[in-house]
């Protein structure tokens, strides 16, 4: 058994070492709000907060994460900026098909939480690695924008 | 149904995609149970259900029910934008369903009703009639409840924000009048609203699934879970059209938590699939399998061999789609010729969420959970392999991550492939098929590739006096239930066929291919490749005539009003005839998909790094505009869908395999590369026409047509990144 820090919680899970966190999360834990679109860290739907930091948890095992804070989608609006930016979401309707939107909004807030005032070039930094085949990006940028502005 | 009717209908269904959809789009009224309403359309919990299309709760919430699937377009939200406009219903209080598969309440009108399903970018179109007509006698049931109550005349009475009202100062919500109103007898002589009347269609609404895709709680087919439920994944062949020869399943069975391995043929395709509890273990036990694989009839060309082919394919007269005057002649006496060939690789659709599915088979019946894009070919399909009658085959209806044509597949390709594994599993156990990414890149159903050879006919004055545009590739009709006799296949010439411009000598032509890729319409279809090479060609004959690329766009379109229109607009929010910044460049094309016209206007800027894509400022004529932000929003995403395959997609074979497997090797559009985008809408009067689609294909010709204007030098062959050409 491994035991997780989730989303503040506690959590056991008797998946093998080697399952990508994602997995775990998504077949053992029943959260599936962070979502699989690739498997090797390339497209970003998976993307958490390890310890704060945006991480791909598609090709991270659960062993090497027993020790971390771990929060999700699931979570993200209880802190001040991860609110802000689902609302920013809302408010500039960035989802079309929405698979890869929780991934864009756990990336846009570990942003945000390092840097409150991006300009466009830390946006494409910062969110390069998360893949939207409905192109939301132009709103993408403007929920940033809206979400740094109504934290100021 | 007999089968010549039913040959009948596909027929007429057929020759309406092949107008371009929406010639049978006619007001429809399907009162469910009957002409007239009772209390059993109350049901338990106080729902009022006055057709198949509105329900209306006690506590005033209105479900509209969607025909379409969301797969991103915003077809829930459009949809929804048309009932509560007849309602006069408050947007708070409306939510929207996925309707189940009843092709006789739920047929696409735009097929005819002989299918449905969800394509072409129809589903405003193919609704809007009909759903006018369910908001409005629902909405005129709810008034004349509220007359009876009340004692006062029903045109005395009037709804706003979802309060029924009268002068008197009476007033109820919708869910105070449901159980008085199902007692009444439907009407049928109500009339919808004119759309002078409109005080909601035509303004931007919000989306109704903002809020559950942006905390992670929209259900898509990946998270949907059963009770028992197991995970499928799957060894798929090497190369299209092998077959399973043997497999050792000895290695897969040692991985804790595999339950099974199955073997399944479908008529997609050959394979074995890994059934475990949860995905990682049947991933795990999948790498373990070891499958011989029958290739003796599998594909084995390379792209270059196909290439190679199709280019001398060009030198030969193709049959003809469209001919007016002579081209040969005119082309005697033309001032000057000019020639290109235009080449397109396949494409992968690439949807965020890679295929997969959610298949229960019960006693003598078969339930399905996924983003079903064609509702009666997949209900159909999987009945037959399950021997089953369709309408005990239940489909329900999921958000769909993405599809952009994908999964309105003619042979049901993964959904029988889950039907398939579950009945080769032969318990009621539900099962999830999954794809990897690899699965998905590697399995087919792409863009076609194409070649085209153009050539056109000057007069000493610049004038365009013949055009011969001949194209080279597969249908993507053919064997399907759209197929006919007709040697050309419309989705092969649609944005060619038609080309707008007056050119007085026009012949379009076509070599219809068949390597074993299979293949499928890829957002905006035919118009991904015509667009292109209209659009550059065009311009190609404006540089080498010293003509401005906007003026003789409009020299040639005296009979297209709504072109002329579209044109004019994206040439004025652009600044098309301002003098340009030095390190300026502009692009512009224009093309008609799906009855909706667009205009692109792209601006590079040339930095040290390269040309950069500032922005693109777009126009587009879609008819009546139900929800304009939703046409903004289609637009932004049409124009990033075409950029992204325009820069960089291409799928390609090395002797039988495919080349790319995921976003490493098939790049697709980042944040980083993402121009500003702006949207303007021509007003209208029109019935409204398509928008998911048709501001994809106009990009990728507006971008090259900026580039060439950097050294003189057009692109002909995509993407533009295996030319040397990279955006800053």
């Amino acid at each position: 058994m491994i035991t997780l820090d989730i989303n503040g919680q506690k959590v056991q899970t008797d998946a093998e070492p080697d399952t990508p966190l994602l997995w775990v999360l998504r077949d053992h834990l029943g959260m599936t709000g962070s979502k699989y679109g690739c498997g090797k860290a390339l497209c970003g739907a998976c993307t958490v907060h390890v310890d704060g930091n945006a991480t791909r948890s598609c090709v991270l095992p659960v062993e090497a994460v027993a020790s971390s804070k771990i929060t999700t989608i699931e979570a993200v609006g209880a802190s001040k900026v991860g609110k802000a930016i689902q609302d920013a979401w809302i408010a500039e309707d960035v989802p079309q098909c929405g698979y890869c939107q929780s991934g864009q909004i756990m990336s846009a807030t570990a942003l945000l939480t390092t840097n409150s005032k991006p300009t466009d070039a830390d946006i494409d930094a910062a969110m390069s690695g998360n893949v939207c085949r409905c192109a939301t990006y132009v709103r993408i940028r403007a929920a940033i924008k809206r979400a740094a502005g109504t934290l100021a | 149904m007999s089968a010549a009717e039913q040959d009948a209908v596909i027929q007429a269904s057929r020759r309406d995609i092949l107008k371009g959809g929406g010639a049978l789009t006619v007001a429809m009224w399907l009162p469910t149970g009957g002409a007239q309403a009772n209390d059993a359309d109350v049901t338990k919990s106080g729902t009022w259900a006055p057709n198949a299309f509105v329900r209306i709760d006690k506590d005033s919430t209105v479900t509209v029910l969607s025909k379409h699937t969301e797969m991103g377009q915003g077809s829930y939200t459009g949809l929804a934008t048309i009932v509560a406009e007849e309602l006069d219903a408050d947007w708070n209080q409306i939510r929207v369903e996925g309707a189940p598969a009843d092709v006789k309440l739920y047929g696409n009108l735009a097929w005819g009703g002989a299918f449905q399903g969800t394509g072409g970018s129809t589903a405003i179109a193919n609704s809007y009639d009909q759903l006018k007509q369910a908001g409005a006698t629902a909405r005129a049931m709810l008034v004349t409840a509220a007359a009876n109550r009340w004692k006062v005349p029903a045109s005395e009475i009037t709804i706003a924000s979802g309060v029924v009202q009268h002068k008197s100062g009476k007033s109820a919500r919708f869910g105070e009048l449901v159980a008085d109103a199902a007692k009444l007898p439907v009407p049928t002589d109500v009339k919808a609203k004119d759309p002078s009347t409109y005080n909601r269609i035509g303004k931007s609404a919000p989306r109704v699934d903002s809020k559950a895709k942006s905390t992670g709680k929209a259900i898509f087919t990946q998270d949907f879970k059963l009770p028992g439920m197991v995970t499928a994944v799957v060894a798929h062949p090497p190369r299209f059209g092998a077959k399973v020869k043997s497999f050792d399943a000895t290695k897969a069975k040692q991985v804790k938590g595999v339950k099974a391995v199955v073997q399944f043929d479908t008529a997609a395709r050959s394979g074995v699939a890994v059934v475990a509890t949860d995905f990682w273990a049947a991933k795990k036990g999948r790498d373990a399998l070891t499958v011989e694989w029958d290739e003796s009839n599998a594909f084995k060309q390379s792209s270059d061999d196909l290439l190679k082919e199709y280019r001398e394919l060009t030198k030969k007269p193709g049959a003809v789609a469209r001919k007016e005057g002579d081209v040969e002649q005119a082309f005697a006496k033309a001032a000057r010729t000019l020639e290109a060939t235009y080449e397109f690789p396949y494409l992968a659709h690439a949807t965020m969420e890679p295929m997969n599915c959610v298949v229960k088979i019960g006693q003598g019946s078969c339930e399905i959970w996924n983003g079903e894009q064609f509702q009666t070919a997949d209900q159909t399909a999987v009945a037959k392999l399950l021997g089953l009658a369709p309408k005990d085959v239940k489909i329900n209806q999921l958000y769909a991550g993405g599809s952009f044509g994908r999964r309105a597949n003619p042979l049901s390709d993964y959904v029988v492939e889950t039907a398939a594994i579950a009945k080769a599993m032969g318990t009621t156990d539900p099962v999830k098929l999954v794809w990897t990414r690899e699965d998905d890149m590697r399995a087919g159903y792409y863009r076609p590739m194409y070649v085209h050879w153009m050539k056109a006919g000057v007069d000493a004055q610049g004038k365009i006096v013949a055009w011969q545009h001949r194209i080279v590739g597969q249908s993507i009709i053919a064997g399907t239930v759209f197929a006919s006799n007709d040697p050309i296949d419309f989705t092969s010439v649609e944005g060619a066929k038609n080309l707008p411009y007056h050119i007085p000598n026009l012949q379009v032509e076509l070599h219809t291919t068949k390597p074993q890729v299979p293949v499928l319409w890829w957002r905006s279809v035919g118009s991904t490749h015509t667009a292109y090479a209209t659009e550059c060609f065009l311009d190609d004959i404006a540089r080498e005539t010293r003509q401005d690329p906007y003026a003789l766009r409009r020299s040639l379109l005296e009979k297209h009003p709504r072109h002329l229109a579209v044109l004019d607009l994206v040439a004025e929010k652009s600044g098309w005839k301002k003098q340009r910044a030095a390190d300026e460049v502009y692009g512009l094309a224009l093309h008609e998909s799906f009855n909706s016209v667009v205009g692109e206007v792209a601006k590079l800027k040339k930095t040290p790094n390269g040309p950069k894509l500032v922005s693109v400022v777009c126009a587009v004529d879609c008819g009546i505009a139900v929800n304009p932000n939703i046409i903004a929003m289609q637009m932004e995403s049409g124009i990033g869908y075409g950029l992204s395959a325009a820069l960089t997609g291409a799928v390609t074979f090395k002797e039988g395999r495919v080349e790319q497997d995921n976003f490493d090797t098939y790049p697709v559009l980042r944040i980083n590369e993402m121009p500003a985008i702006e949207t303007h809408i021509v007003p209208s009067k029109n019935k409204p026409t398509g928008v998911g689609e048709p501001g994809t294909p106009v990009i990728a010709p507006a971008l090259a047509n900026a580039l060439a204007q950097i050294d003189g030098k057009p692109v002909r062959s995509l993407p533009l990144s295996t030319q040397g050409v990279k955006l800053a």
